[in-house]
């Protein structure tokens, strides 16, 4: 009696949630699949009759779209990039504020995270004005070096590094706070007894430092290139995808083809593709943790 | 003296770091109080040489700021109240009530983790179209009215209440529903600010989907509208950075006001890797 109470309540307390779940997101995935095997576009939004089933036709098309190659290199080229760059960033800020001589902690603390809770478009339009060329406190502040302004925003050679400057700057400090948490688990007396031991701080941070915080760093690393691969506000704002499509992500690329030209079955397979390649990325990163040498 | 560098390098370094990470949202205000094309002058100015309202004036006054303001705050709310509640009551479901299927349904949500959002809104945009939700407040909460995230951080706090203060409120007769309300959400108090927080800012500064669904100009949530404007007025820096400011700056006060919870949430979520 007891449990089937229990169950009923257990029932109506995770119903809206689970209800919520299924129908907002569950549908659509298995929708999405499906939307991703027809030509669905705007003839069929106008009348679903016209409707095609054209099977994996989507996938193989995508693959021939140059500009779908180029989308993908981007977005490879951001995460390539600046996944290791703000992973480094954070792993640095984190040291700092883990060294015993560091100061005003609490303070650094905050002052380094505030950029993760701010709002992707407002400081994008901050960046993408600190990046202008003439106007740009960061050409003003290069020149006060002797480095000739750079179009940043402008020139495709120059628009994913300032993207990724951008991004580095927006994100390091989640991970920061993930990785200072680790490295504050870490016993001082571990440190204390290396340090007798004759191990100078390279040596600890290489043999002691790194291995311990190696589960976090995968952690970080996974959810780092999951959520780069998703590039999408950055550019939308800072340089609409330019110039000469530098900037256009794949998530971008979705975007166009799916509420611009309302290619809806090719943008589900540039999501679905998208989504696969998210997936294996992180599964081999996995494999590598619990496998760290690569070997047997 | 070694010692003594190395305080200097570290607190140098951090001091450092810590002005490229608040120099750029100082810079905005500033440059928002700078009169229309003050900031497009060399050398750049630091600091207005006038103090000017000029700029947040035209945003609220022939820009619909207001508005926006408006949209985001309904959006932020609403979504935060209606998962706040669904995350809670489903986490303890789950970490308290036995119910066939328990082990296997969280798995599967945990597992439904590594699918993006994005995979979900294509679909969905063609589901909420005949249901009239586009272009409308509906439209841009749905999606956040529940999250595995949520359930998850709840779970994971409700699971630490001793079964005993639930066993002896069943012998002495009290409702299973009753014993959520009366005993269960106010020892989870703690997790329901950690979660509205979270709830919170993650609507707030939400773009993709928004732009998707709110396709009206009168629905714009703040960065929608943001977006839209620095598109039209690229010339207009110091009313972009007031716009900037008006964006960012609600969510820069409450993260600094529920820090703690906020870091609890972030810390209990980055285990779930």
């Amino acid at each position: 009696m007891n449990t089937r109470k229990q169950s009923i309540a257990a029932w109506v307390l995770a119903g809206p949630a689970l209800t919520v779940i299924a129908i907002f997101f569950a549908i659509p995935v298995v929708a999405g699949l499906a939307l991703s095997l027809t030509d669905f576009d705007l003839y069929a939004l106008a009348d679903l009759s016209t409707l095609r089933f054209v099977g994996l036709n989507n996938y193989l098309q995508l693959l021939q779209t140059p500009l779908f190659w180029q989308a993908l290199g981007n977005t490879l080229y951001f995460v390539v990039v600046g996944v290791p760059l703000s992973i480094g960033l954070s792993l640095g800020a984190a040291l700092l504020l883990n060294a015993r001589v560091s100061k005003w902690q609490a303070f650094f603390r905050t002052a380094l995270f505030a950029p993760v809770v701010t709002t992707v478009v407002a400081v994008a339009v901050i960046w993408r004005y600190l990046l202008h060329t003439r106007y740009g406190l960061i050409n003003e502040a290069l020149q006060g070096i002797g480095i000739s302004p750079v179009n940043w925003l402008g020139d495709p050679h120059w628009s994913m590094p300032a993207i990724i400057l951008f991004a580095a700057w927006k994100n390091f400090g989640y991970n920061m706070v993930i990785l200072l948490a680790a490295l504050q688990a870490v016993p001082r007396e571990v440190y204390e007894s290396a340090r007798v031991d004759g191990a100078g701080p390279l040596r600890q941070f290489v043999d002691m430092t790194i291995p311990m915080l190696m589960p976090t760093l995968v952690m970080v690393g996974i959810m780092t290139i999951t959520g780069y691969f998703q590039l999408f506000a950055e550019p939308y704002v800072m340089t609409q995808g330019g110039p000469l499509r530098s900037t256009l992500s794949v998530l971008y690329f979705m975007y166009e083809e799916g509420f611009r030209w309302w290619n809806l079955g090719n943008a589900s397979a540039v999501a679905f593709l998208l989504f696969v390649l998210m997936f294996a990325v992180s599964w081999l990163l996995l494999r590598f943790d619990r496998d760290p040498e690569g070997a047997s | 003296m070694n010692a003594r560098l190395a305080v200097w390098v570290v607190n140098g370094l951090l001091i450092g770091l810590g002005a490229v990470s608040l120099f750029p949202l100082l810079w905005m205000v500033s440059v928002s109080f700078m009169p229309p094309g003050a900031a497009s002058s060399l050398p750049v100015p630091i600091l207005p040489r006038t103090l000017t309202l000029e700029n947040y004036r035209t945003l609220f006054g022939n820009l619909g700021m207001g508005r926006y303001v408006v949209n985001s705050l309904l959006i932020a709310v609403l979504a935060t109240i209606i998962s706040v509640s669904f995350n809670v009551m489903a986490g303890y479901a789950f970490a308290k009530l036995r119910f066939a299927g328990r082990e296997a349904i969280f798995k599967t949500l945990l597992g439904a983790l590594v699918i993006p959002g994005q995979v979900a809104m294509l679909p969905l945009f063609l589901m909420l179209k005949p249901l009239g939700l586009i272009n409308s407040y509906g439209g841009a909460v749905v999606p956040t009215m529940a999250s595995v995230f949520g359930i998850f951080l709840v779970r994971q706090f409700a699971r630490g209440i001793p079964d005993d203060l639930i066993e002896a409120a069943r012998i002495d007769g009290a409702s299973e529903l009753r014993i959520f309300t009366t005993i269960i959400v106010p020892v989870l108090r703690p997790v329901v600010a950690t979660l509205a927080i979270f709830a919170f800012l993650g609507a707030w500064n939400d773009f993709m989907w928004p732009l998707i669904v709110l396709t009206d100009d009168s629905l714009h949530t703040l960065p929608v509208a943001l977006a839209g404007l620095s598109r039209e007025h690229v010339q207009d820096n110091e009313m972009m950075m007031a716009g900037s400011v008006v964006t960012v700056l609600p969510v820069l006060l409450l993260f600094l006001a529920l820090q703690r919870q906020y870091m609890e949430g972030l810390m209990a979520g980055s285990v779930k890797g």
